[in-house]
């Protein structure tokens, strides 16, 4: 097994690869070269900070139109994590107007301020989408680490978990190959392994 | 429903963890010391976040700081935060790649408010602590910086309105009087403030045990509460205390402990 963490300059990737090696995973290379992402069985798309900034290293990085081939057309298993995870969305609101990557169908917005506090920060239950293979052997609820401004949203079915803050909104997504959390399952202690096993086992 | 946290803060200073009571601080012990009494491995099932602050008041040196977070943070899977001393978008680069999750900031606030913003900007609000210690005077409150040895021109209620402004994703209220004396938070000043802090409110200063713990979970306005007492969660303290916090009904996150 091996696993690419998507390196285009933004992100918490210390702890990502950490929680990955206590979930049994050995071979962890971090890179954005073209080649190396291709060659991984599996790539994690981390993301901390703004998103208009993010969509523009990736593209300063040509990752973008070459994440949606391996992603889209070859059917690469991908799990995008935070801002990751908004980034495979449509576009974001973020500083005003961006587009994201679009691999699947969802809109990021702003919380609203004044009927919750933003961020969104610890740890909020995530009902569990009845067809889910990311959550293998949990009940129907469990709670995972959020820390976010901005959330997702979709009218199409992308086998989504949702969580409860001001409204609903997309605690994660399992469309085919393309997975997403909002929380982190690299700060959401037995939890957040759990799904880092059944992303690499069950994808 | 969004639980509220648990978050154990470490003051450590020129290698050594430390007590700190009113900002005076005694040494406790090093690295070794804090990972045969708290193994943060083991225990971090009981803590929702971890804090670490760098008190070290002369020659504060960011990189043996990060050095020792990145050391730290190894095998322990909680979000931590980690600050002091941070003065340049390069000095809270170096924490991030270090293994912070967030940074915390204190002078730098009103030192610097356009590095603030910076960093706001590139790291986004989320991943930015306000800390601000304060000290009663009389009726009202004074802010201090630099570890609690500078005061500044203004009122905590001004001060929080301007910090807000900044748009900071957290603000850590500590109180300098109450600060390692276990006596309980400063809950006159919390309850006065906590309605106009529209961000997720850390409380520190005063906790002892778990029943201030409680007593400060059950504020409406109040996300997290804070402990720094190395003594009084020495051990398997923390786990213990957690369970007790469970068991009287707090909204505080649970995970299954067995499982891994």
């Amino acid at each position: 097994m091996n696993l690419v963490i998507v390196d285009y300059g933004m992100g918490n990737i210390k702890s990502i690869v950490g929680a990955l090696k206590h979930a049994g995973v050995d071979n962890i290379s971090v890179s954005a070269d073209h080649k190396e992402l291709k060659k991984a069985d599996k790539l994690i798309l981390p993301g901390v900070g703004a998103f208009g900034q993010a969509m523009g290293k990736i593209k300063e990085k040509n990752l973008d139109q070459y994440l949606q081939d391996i992603v889209i057309s070859d059917k690469k298993p991908i799990l995008g994590i935070c801002l990751g995870m908004q980034l495979m969305g449509k576009s974001s609101s973020e500083d005003g107007y961006n587009d994201g990557l679009g691999l699947i169908d969802g809109e990021v917005r702003k919380f609203n301020i004044k009927n919750v506090r933003v961020p969104h920060v610890g740890f909020n239950q995530v009902k569990i989408s009845k067809k889910s293979r990311l959550y293998d052997g949990f009940s129907e609820e469990a709670d995972f680490y959020f820390t976010h401004s901005f959330r997702m949203t979709s009218d199409k079915d992308i086998n989504q978990s949702m969580c409860i803050y001001e409204n609903e909104f997309i605690a994660s997504f399992e469309f085919e190959n393309i997975v997403g959390t909002q929380f982190h399952p690299e700060l959401s202690q037995h939890n957040g392994l759990s799904l880092f096993r059944n992303f690499i086992e069950k994808f | 429903m969004l639980r509220k946290r648990i978050i154990f803060t470490l003051i450590y200073s020129n290698g050594f963890f430390m007590l700190s009571r009113n900002f005076r601080l005694q040494k406790v012990g090093n690295l070794n010391w804090l990972e045969r009494n708290y193994k943060f491995q083991k225990i971090a099932f009981s803590l929702d976040e971890l804090i670490v602050l760098n008190a070290t008041k002369e020659n504060k040196s960011i990189n043996e700081f990060a050095t020792m977070i990145s050391n730290l943070v190894d095998d322990v899977f909680i979000p931590i935060a980690a600050g002091g001393g941070i003065r340049s978008m390069e000095d809270a680069e170096l924490l991030f790649n270090n293994g912070a999750d967030k940074i915390v900031l204190n002078s730098l606030l009103i030192k610097n408010p356009y590095v603030v913003s910076e960093l706001v900007h590139k790291y986004g609000s989320q991943s930015i602590v306000a800390c601000i210690d304060y000290k009663k005077a009389g009726d009202t409150n004074e802010v201090y910086i630099h570890d609690g040895t500078h005061k500044i021109e203004t009122t905590l209620e001004e001060y929080i309105d301007y910090v807000i402004a900044l748009d900071v994703g957290e603000i850590y209220l500590n109180s300098i009087e109450k600060d390692g004396t276990g006596f309980g938070y400063d809950f006159d000043t919390i309850k006065r403030v906590e309605k106009n802090i529209k961000l997720p409110l850390i409380i520190a200063g005063g906790a002892g045990n778990e029943s201030h713990l409680i007593e400060g979970l059950q504020v409406e306005g109040v996300s997290a509460v804070a402990t720094a007492n190395l003594f009084n969660f020495i051990g398997d303290g923390l786990p213990k205390a957690r369970k007790k916090i469970i068991d009287s009904g707090e909204n505080i996150a649970r995970w299954n402990e067995i499982n891994d």
